[in-house]
């Protein structure tokens, strides 16, 4: 994609770390430097570096919402510290215009024996905003944080929910042209998170500033982002529209190795919608999830189960081939089980994960576990929050009387 | 350099923070509170005084009044000089959220150290203005030095404060050397005694860029005279030398930082 202006550009950036503990006292250098001098041998550096980036190149054009996604160790957080200028890149080259405010870690900057009040301040002075700046955002600040109450309190008495909204707070109001966004919406409860989105987009929408995404909430980066990156070992394996490179992730991680530790396991696992394979769906819409079981040995008498979890691993939901009163069946090398699991998806909005396990009930043993096996992202027409969806509808009465005339002319009711 | 420099006056807004922000912990929840700012200053003019007073009875000599003002008058400059240094060496590591994630020049860090500790020599200083004002040690044009000779200490300690920051950062055992040379410092810094002391070898311990500035502050204070204007020169030059190195050294190690604290 290229666009008239492009504020920020990573062009084939690679960054080195060097593994292990480097030599952090003066006790430890010396020693190692003259044994060095006298056995005159070498260490291969090359065996303790590892490479968190590699080859990387992107733009993001102005105004443009870019999110990066990837497993843990990916490099989405080595990525965010090159372009926030704290690290610099082994090869490649950056460049930014415009200036930045890096929400890392919310509240980073933050002393706990100051107050909220103070800490604005300071946090806003280190998001590099000017004095004046700060004192007429204040008030704008204080009532996004919802704090108003416990603005003369030091902070280290705050919960770790406030001390986060008050990090975003002060984030969210310095105005950069380019916003940088780690996870932030992984802590405060769900009204905050839904409002940090909301003025995350609003940064974008209103002021035209770039917004740089990471996380783990696929739901939050699809909403939000108009192209994803998706990261794998430090390289770029996929860069698109966030439905695209969402599926993709998703597919990466089902496609697993078998364990096979008891001779059986489950070797796919694949949610279907109407559409063919799929991980957004409306509420209310039926989905299908298909597990396939192979074996290298004949195994007779098993089950599968599979439980539903919220992305704070509430597990809401669960049922199993036995409970459904199926019989247990078998596999072996010659024969692959293929299993489907048809669901109401009656849910709220927000993203789900499920667990698949493959047992056998007689025996009070699961021969193989698949966690996370796979995801589904629901959303709804109406906003509602919650796990389920009772398909809510309001009616206004004007006058109460026809209520109760209502009710009356009801058989049954007296 | 002139593009870091540039760099830390757009920052200006932040340093004034910090400055804050570390003077107001440093009062927050003490019992002493403000008084902090004096004990230290006070507990090496006490030592100085004793120290003196021992010499006098050693020699047979009387102890004179104006010894005892220059003692206090070198002590005060002195504390400002080793907590800045203490203060500086951890500024870095102190701060490991804020040096690993957040982008702003991170030479920020020991200078607003070095000036939250000035906030504590301004007052001391007041202090011992009233006090030298009751021992009626009077005023000279000579006290026009001072300023200079304080421009020189703050550059030196700011110097010295931004290579230990750096180097503690890589090398943890930096602030126990710190700590070491730092109290037994004193005995190589002309505090307690004067250079003139030790006659023809006085040179050696002027050799110290600190010395000649604390007897150029008792010179013009106390003894209402010139300091010596070659070892100022000297001082100077040290000083300068110091500072320029050590903002050399910092900048140019600043990019591995995060990656090394």
């Amino acid at each position: 994609m290229k666009t008239s202006e492009t504020v920020l550009e990573m062009d084939h950036v690679a960054k080195k770390f060097k593994k292990g503990e480097a030599f952090d006292s003066l006790r430890d250098l010396i020693p190692a430097l003259s044994g060095r001098v006298f056995t005159r041998k070498k260490r291969s550096l090359a065996e303790h570096e590892f490479w968190a980036l590699k080859d990387v190149s992107f733009q993001v054009a102005r105004g443009e919402a870019f999110g990066i996604i990837g497993p843990n160790g990916a490099g989405k957080s080595t990525i965010l510290k090159l372009l926030c200028r704290v690290m610099k890149p082994t090869e490649g080259r950056i460049v930014v215009n415009g200036t930045m405010s890096a929400l890392i870690e919310v509240g980073a900057g933050f002393h706990p024996d100051l107050t909220g009040r103070e800490n604005i301040f300071l946090n806003g002075a280190i998001l590099g905003m000017k004095k004046e700046q700060i004192r007429k955002r204040f008030d704008e600040i204080v009532e996004f944080s919802g704090l108003a109450d416990f603005i003369d309190t030091p902070v280290k008495r705050y919960s770790s929910g406030m001390y986060a909204r008050l990090g975003f707070s002060v984030a969210a109001h310095v105005d950069p042209d380019i916003l940088i966004v780690d996870e932030v919406l992984s802590v405060g409860d769900h009204l905050f998170q839904v409002k940090c989105g909301q003025k995350m987009k609003q940064i974008k929408e209103d002021a035209g500033a770039t917004v740089i995404f990471v996380s783990h909430n696929l739901r939050a980066v699809a909403e939000l982002c108009d192209r994803l990156l998706l990261l794998e070992r430090g390289e770029c394996v996929q860069l698109g529209p966030p439905g695209e490179v969402i599926n993709s992730y998703l597919n990466r991680i089902l496609q697993r190795p078998v364990s096979f530790t008891h001779g059986v396991g489950i070797s796919k696992v694949t949610v279907r919608g109407r559409t063919g394979e799929q991980v957004h769906f409306e509420s209310g819409e039926k989905a299908w999830i298909e597990i396939e079981v192979c074996a290298t040995k004949h195994v007779s008498g098993l089950g599968l189960a599979i439980g539903f979890k919220t992305q704070d691993h509430w597990s809401f939901f669960d049922t199993s081939t036995s409970r459904l009163g199926k019989r247990t069946f078998s596999v072996g090398p010659d024969r692959t089980v293929r299993y489907t699991f048809e669901l109401d998806l009656h849910l709220g909005p927000g993203s789900y994960y499920f667990d698949v396990a493959l047992y056998r009930y007689d025996a009070q043993m699961i021969f193989d576990e698949f966690l996370q096996a796979g995801t589904l992202m629901i959303s709804t027409e109406k906003a509602i929050h919650g796990i389920a969806n009772l398909y809510p509808v309001a009616y206004e009465q004007d006058d109460i009387s026809d209520t109760f005339e209502l009710m009356r002319s009801r058989p049954g009711v007296a | 350099m002139m593009e870091s420099i540039g760099e830390i006056i757009k920052y200006g807004d932040l340093l004034y923070m910090m400055v804050w922000r570390d003077i107001r912990i440093k009062y927050k929840q003490s019992v002493i509170g403000i008084m902090w700012a004096v004990f230290m200053p006070m507990v090496i003019v006490g030592t100085g005084i004793l120290v003196r007073y021992g010499f006098a009875l050693a020699s047979h000599a009387p102890v004179d009044f104006n010894d005892l003002a220059a003692v206090s008058v070198k002590a005060v400059p002195w504390a400002f000089f080793v907590s800045t240094i203490r203060f500086s060496t951890g500024s870095l590591v102190g701060n490991p959220n804020l040096v690993t994630k957040i982008y702003f020049p991170k030479i920020i860090f020991p200078i607003s150290s070095m000036f939250s500790q000035m906030f504590d020599l301004a007052i001391a200083s007041g202090l011992l203005a009233v006090v030298l004002a009751f021992m009626r040690i009077g005023l000279s044009v000579h006290l026009l030095w001072v300023p200079i000779l304080l421009a020189l200490l703050v550059l030196c300690a700011t110097g010295m404060g931004i290579l230990l920051s750096a180097a503690n950062l890589f090398y943890r055992d930096v602030k126990y050397l710190v700590e070491v040379v730092v109290t037994f410092a004193i005995f190589f810094t002309p505090v307690f005694y004067d250079v003139s002391m030790f006659g023809k070898w006085a040179y050696i311990f002027l050799l110290n860029p600190l010395a000649p500035i604390l007897e150029g502050i008792a010179a013009c204070v106390v003894h209402h005279r010139m300091p010596q204007i070659e070892w100022i020169l000297y001082s100077a030059a040290a000083s300068l030398a110091i500072f320029a190195c050590a903002f050399a050294f910092f900048t140019k190690l600043e990019p591995l930082f995060a990656e090394r604290i």
